[in-house]
């Protein structure tokens, strides 16, 4: 197929997927060139299946969670994919929160397997049935999730070589904290009282 | 004959141990900082645990926090052997999130640029997969050129490695006239230095014993696993990014792309070799067409792209544009968008999901080398302990963009 596909074509191709799904994927939208599917979390191995050998995705190019606190379901976690045979790439996203489970894809596409142990490593998201779910890019003995919102972005702990006692040794953190300019301007609607914005009502 | 069973000398049987041996993180051949714990039987490897993360740096986390400009430093720090193919994937995803068009003689210079990284890259990864199976003299000479080429990053950019030069719209600075001249002149010798190369690696007898059938991929593995670059098309795939999914210029380039036939070290090796002349080949013509098309290396969309300094010293309007960007940056429409190129070492994607404001929502990096080493294991498999290093070095790791 020529590339990039057309938002019809992507969008003929979503439709058929959902209708073959058999509730596996319930949503397809398109934005920006992307073809993005939704699903229930729970039938993610029957969809990546459906998708793997009815429509071709041969590949599973990458596997991912993004974060939104606000949410009772927390977490997207991302499956990308991509078919060489017909030249197509699509987005599938399931939700979950802390607590529940998604099943694991590494019986679909094995590499999902470390995937899988980034997602769990950097979100704490869990993945039901996988046979090695360690962390794997943080230190040993790591605490916490650190790509989730509510983790500042200086950690909690700090390591430097102690002379004394000949070994490396972990601190709380004492640098400087991070400042994150307010880039909303004024009249952008701040929520907050200026000093001085008291007066004006006085009068 | 019965009888002389009794006058065997019984021999106390061995007892068997298997041996569990640490290899790295400080190890040569382990390329940077990797972990491998390995289980053998004797010589043969049974299992391989890869413990990743010595490199781990946090960017996808430090990026959240720091505007889209500011965020294109961190690429060149993932895959350090060749970084504007990386600052390629994330200035194409932001240009397709804001709408952004590239004059064309940026895309030029971006796509020499990349190239320049591929043949960077396979340098540095030929040669050190040659000193992982015992040469020497191999790095020595491609460094040489290596070193010639870190030159021309450091012509167009100011730095030899951490370039920043790729952004949003285009590329920061143009290019002299005598850089694309040199630039030319260079590939067009660059034939002599490789085929030196190729005659002391390619038939050596040592090499050859120690990477063909080696660390094989079948079709069918090398897809299930999510490889793609030099170790699908090592394994006969025809599958590259720059053909099957255009950007930027590639469509008009005449390139051919090597494939392997038997998915082993070697073919990989050869496929690395191939690959290097066809970049040399897509930089002569690069070059010439650069020479002929004068104009813009920036969108002139002021919104996204700073203004000229000259114009700044002048126009109110210019200096409010330079003030705006690079304090508060430009902001993105909401949605998400994944955008991938080939680089060196396969494909290289950035999964970018923006909240309408002047930093990422979510930036996930899609390194290649990742999916490829968490196959460390069954491919390693029944080889001797030897083998390991000759299966990493073909397998072309850098940990820069592995850890993150």
């Amino acid at each position: 197929m020529s590339w990039p596909a057309t938002e019809d074509q992507l969008l003929t191709l979503g439709e058929k997927i959902i209708q073959a799904s058999h509730g596996a994927v319930t949503g397809a939208s398109y934005a920006f060139g992307d073809l993005t599917l939704t699903g229930p979390a729970d039938k993610i191995v029957p969809a990546l299946t459906l998708l793997r050998d009815r429509f071709g995705f041969q590949q599973m190019i990458d596997l991912t969670a993004v974060d939104y606190p606000d949410r009772a379901l927390r977490f997207d976690v991302v499956y990308h994919l991509l078919s060489l045979t017909q030249n197509l790439r699509l987005r599938l996203k399931v939700q979950t929160d802390e607590d529940t489970p998604v099943d694991t894809v590494s019986g679909v596409y094995p590499n999902a397997n470390w995937y899988e142990r980034e997602a769990f490593d950097m979100y704490g998201v869990f993945f039901d049935g996988h046979d090695d779910l360690r962390r794997i890019l943080t230190d040993y003995g790591f605490h916490g999730h650190p790509l989730r919102k509510d983790f500042p972005m200086s950690g909690y702990v700090e390591l430097r070589y102690d002379d004394e006692l000949k070994r490396v040794v972990y601190e709380p953190v004492k640098s400087v904290e991070y400042r994150n300019w307010d880039f909303q301007s004024p009249w952008e609607g701040a929520d907050y009282v200026l000093p001085g914005d008291d007066k004006a009502e006085a009068k | 004959m019965a009888d002389d069973a009794s006058q065997i000398p019984v021999v106390p049987e061995t007892p068997v141990r298997k041996f569990n041996i640490n290899f790295g993180p400080q190890h040569p051949a382990a390329h940077g900082v990797l972990r491998l714990v390995l289980e053998l039987d004797g010589e043969v490897v049974e299992r391989v645990d890869p413990h990743i993360g010595l490199l781990h740096r946090g960017t996808e986390k430090l990026m959240e926090y720091r505007t889209y400009l500011q965020d294109i430093a961190y690429f060149d720090r993932l895959d350090y052997v060749a970084p504007m193919n990386q600052e390629h994937a994330f200035c194409l995803a932001i240009e397709r999130l804001l709408g952004v068009d590239v004059p064309i003689r940026a895309q030029l210079i971006r796509v020499m640029y990349c190239e320049i990284g591929r043949v960077l890259n396979h340098l540095l990864n030929v040669t050190t997969q040659a000193m992982d199976v015992g040469a020497l003299t191999p790095p020595l000479w491609g460094f040489e050129e290596r070193e010639k080429l870190m030159v021309f990053y450091e012509r167009a950019c100011g730095a030899r490695l951490h370039a920043n030069y790729f952004r949003p719209g285009g590329v920061h600075q143009d290019l002299t006239e005598s850089l694309i001249d040199d630039i030319g002149a260079w590939a067009k010798a660059f034939d002599r230095p490789l085929n030196d190369i190729d005659k002391l690696i390619t038939g050596n007898r040592i090499f050859k014993q120690r990477n063909v059938d080696i660390g094989v991929v079948t079709k069918e593995q090398a897809l299930a696993w999510g490889f793609s670059g030099v170790m699908v098309r090592g394994s006969g795939i025809e599958w590259d990014l720059r053909r099957s999914q255009p950007y930027e210029c590639y469509n008009d380039l005449e390139f051919d792309i090597p494939i392997g036939l038997n998915g082993d070290c070697y073919d990989r090796y050869l496929c690395r070799m191939q690959e290097m002349r066809e970049s040399a080949k897509i930089i002569i013509q690069c070059v010439d067409r650069l020479k002929k098309t004068p104009g813009p290396v920036m969108t002139s969309d002021n919104k996204v792209a700073p203004p000229r300094r000259g114009e700044m010293k002048r126009s109110m309007e210019a200096l409010i544009h330079h003030f705006k960007l690079y304090t508060e940056g430009f902001r993105t429409p909401e949605g998400e968008i994944y955008a991938s190129v080939e680089a060196p070492k396969g494909e290289f994607g950035v999964y970018l999901v923006s909240n309408g404001t002047n930093k990422p929502y979510r930036c996930k990096i899609r390194a290649p080398g990742f999916a490829h080493l968490s196959a460390m294991d069954w491919m390693n498999r029944g080889h001797m302990l030897a083998d390991v290093s000759a299966v990493l070095g073909s397998l072309d790791i850098v940990f820069g963009e592995v850890d993150r």
